[in-house]
């Protein structure tokens, strides 16, 4: 999770520094997010691309220039841990599969994986997709209730003072730890493994949230109560717009977090997710697809991140550049 | 010189109507608390503003000045005391009383036209038509020649343009009162020429009441109808109040040799640097 934030600069706040009346509210043990926020605002001039239309000749020279730099290093690399892999797990007696033995075992799941042959005999593609269904209600959910509540703690130091000890202990709790309960609570394993996104994603969602009401300059309170703006139009026209850079780091930490969540959970609840499939792989000795289903989970989890990154982008263009 | 009197005459006899004055700060006192420590930034201050009168407020930095135009703003609660405008109560904000903040304060998600539009259309939604707001939108950002970058963000336009794009906002608001805090002092000194030249002018077609909080001696002769001058802090209050009878329209070019500019000129630099010194070189002497 901290190593998920601090990679790169997800998005230019407005606000450089957290002033100190926010580290109340972040406290020691929310590092990812705020790592996330103090990291350096871009300079949005420097990223605009100046307004010549690059030559044709340019254009080539820079997408092979783009290939030479962006596609070929991690091919390499990604071929010479192959062949290291390849040559560790070559003997018979090896623990684990070699890359050739996986090819040869699971090639169906990597060529193909939309097949439908039986009810527990389904592409990878599928499974991946039963998984992103559920990612998909618990992370909604989980972003607009963290919104929400992060809103109100943001904005009102009853709220905070109430609701974020209880936030700060919760947070903490290991997303495994609240299937049971919810398990018991909804008495069926779809609702539950939900619930597991839900709880686990909505606190990254919350803190940055908060952190970034706070963080709004009284200048724009102040535009803000001398044109009477009303509660629902503060909201949309100054707070949304103001808190989004951060509400959407929030929201990239949250869909990484949901992730990790649904495979554990589904480990344990069963279905047809991608979680149970490596699970079931693992009690059949299938190891093979395991790693197969491994990539798979690798690769969406990083679309889904870049996904909401992009978003984001998108979405807080005019706010980043304060 | 020194006069607290109403001078222009042909104002308040518009203004005698209702018995009272356009703008009255009625013994204000306003002291900041702050846990068990409490400061008294400003005490017993007491001022009457006529209608269309443009009003400089000059001082020495951390005097009070910001706090008295956010006590007029609304923005901050006076301690005691009252300030009325048109013999009612301000104690909250509002678009009668806009204010051009010393940093513009733009909102950066809009574009310079958006910024200036949410302004109209919050005060004017029942009053004009949604093409009427258009034009009234465009016409604000004509008067600060600004229609040009209407679609801009203001992190794609220069200092001085985001500080002309916040005075046409206020001044679409219709405000009864236009306050200005330092609406020129993060600027340099050509196109804050320009931009007086451009309040001057506005304040020429309009007539609108304006209260400009300055550091600057020249611009505040040049503007302005009265100077008012703030003791320094603690306790600060209006120490003396110093009328320009300059003709309008006013030429800054010709106002070099005029008497009455120097003259008002050096009244505010002695009262400045001579009597009322800036408290930390008061100290070092
Ligand atoms: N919210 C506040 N809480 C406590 N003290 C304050 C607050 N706002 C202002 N002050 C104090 O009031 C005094 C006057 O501040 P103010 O901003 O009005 O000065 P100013 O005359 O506008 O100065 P400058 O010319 O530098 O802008 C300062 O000493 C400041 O520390
Ligand atoms: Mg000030």
């Amino acid at each position: 999770m901290q190593q998920l934030a601090v990679r790169e600069p997800l998005i230019a706040t407005p606000a450089g520094a957290l002033p100190a009346s926010v580290s109340a509210l972040v406290g020691a043990a929310a590092v990812a997010p705020v790592a996330t926020i103090e990291t350096r605002p871009t300079n949005p001039s420097a990223a605009k691309p100046i307004a010549t239309r690059p030559a044709r000749a340019g254009w080539a020279a820079r997408s092979l220039e783009w290939i030479g730099t962006a596609v070929v290093p991690p091919v390499l690399v990604v071929l010479a841990l192959l062949l290291v892999w390849e040559l560790a797990c070559a003997s018979p007696k090896s623990s684990l599969p070699a890359p050739t033995k996986i090819w040869a075992e699971s090639q169906d799941l990597i060529l193909n994986p939309f097949f439908v042959a039986g009810p527990q005999d389904l592409g990878l593609g599928w499974r991946v997709l039963t998984s992103l269904q559920r990612v998909a209600v618990g992370f909604g959910l989980a972003a607009v209730v963290g919104i929400g509540l992060g809103c109100l703690v943001g904005q009102s130091q009853w709220a905070m003072r109430g609701l974020d000890p209880i936030f700060q202990v919760l947070r903490t709790v290991p997303p495994l730890a609240w299937l049971p309960i919810s398990l018991a609570a909804f008495r069926d394993a779809n609702p539950s493994a939900i619930f597991v996104i839900f709880i686990t994603a909505i606190w990254p969602v919350i803190i940055n949230t908060a952190v970034g009401i706070r963080n709004i300059p009284q200048d724009y309170r102040n535009v803000a109560q001398v044109l009477r703006l009303n509660q629902l139009e503060f909201f949309w026209r100054i707070m949304v717009p103001a808190a989004a850079p951060y509400m959407f780091t929030g929201l990239r930490i949250g869909i990484g977090l949901s992730w990790l969540a649904i495979v554990a959970a589904e480990m344990l609840t069963g279905g047809v997710g991608i979680g149970f499939f490596i699970w079931d792989a693992w009690n059949s000795s299938k190891l093979s697809d395991i790693v197969v289903a491994l990539v798979y989970i690798g690769l969406v989890g990083f679309v889904l991140d870049r996904l909401v990154a992009y978003v984001g982008k998108l979405a807080t263009r005019g706010t980043a550049a304060a | 010189m020194i006069a607290r009197l109403d001078h222009a005459t042909h104002t308040t006899a518009r203004m005698q109507v209702a018995g009272q004055p356009f703008l009255k700060l009625d013994r204000v006192d306003k002291t900041f608390a702050r846990g068990s420590t409490s400061t008294n930034v400003l005490s017993d201050v007491n001022l009457t503003i006529e209608r269309g009168e443009y009003v400089a407020v000059i001082g020495h930095s951390g005097c009070g000045k910001s706090t008295m135009l956010n006590l007029i703003a609304g923005l901050t609660p006076v301690t005691s005391g009252a300030v009325l405008l048109e013999g009612l109560e301000v104690n909250e904000p509002g678009p009668e009383r806009a204010v051009v903040f010393q940093n513009h304060s733009l909102l950066p998600w809009l574009t310079c036209y958006e910024n200036v539009k949410l302004a109209v259309d919050k005060v004017f939604s029942g009053l004009k038509s949604k093409a009427e707001r258009h034009d009234w939108v465009l016409h604000n950002l004509d008067l600060v020649n600004m229609v040009h970058a209407k679609d801009r963000r203001p992190s794609e336009i220069s200092g001085g343009m985001k500080q002309r794009i916040g005075i046409a906002r206020a001044l679409a608001m219709e405000p009864k009162v236009l306050l200005l805090d330092e609406p020129f002092g993060a600027l340099d000194a050509l196109t804050r020429a320009q931009l007086q030249d451009s309040v001057m002018d506005i304040h020429g077609r309009l007539r609108n009441t304006v209260i400009m909080i300055t550091h600057d001696v020249d611009e505040a002769v040049l503007l302005s109808d009265r100077i008012v001058m703030m003791t320094n802090g603690p306790s600060a209050t209006i120490g003396e109040v110093l009328d320009i009878r300059l003709p309008r329209p006013r030429k800054r070019l010709d106002l070099v040799e005029d008497k009455e500019y120097v003259h008002g000129r050096a009244a505010v630099l002695e009262f400045l640097y001579a009597r009322h010194k800036a408290p930390q070189v008061e100290a070092a002497e």
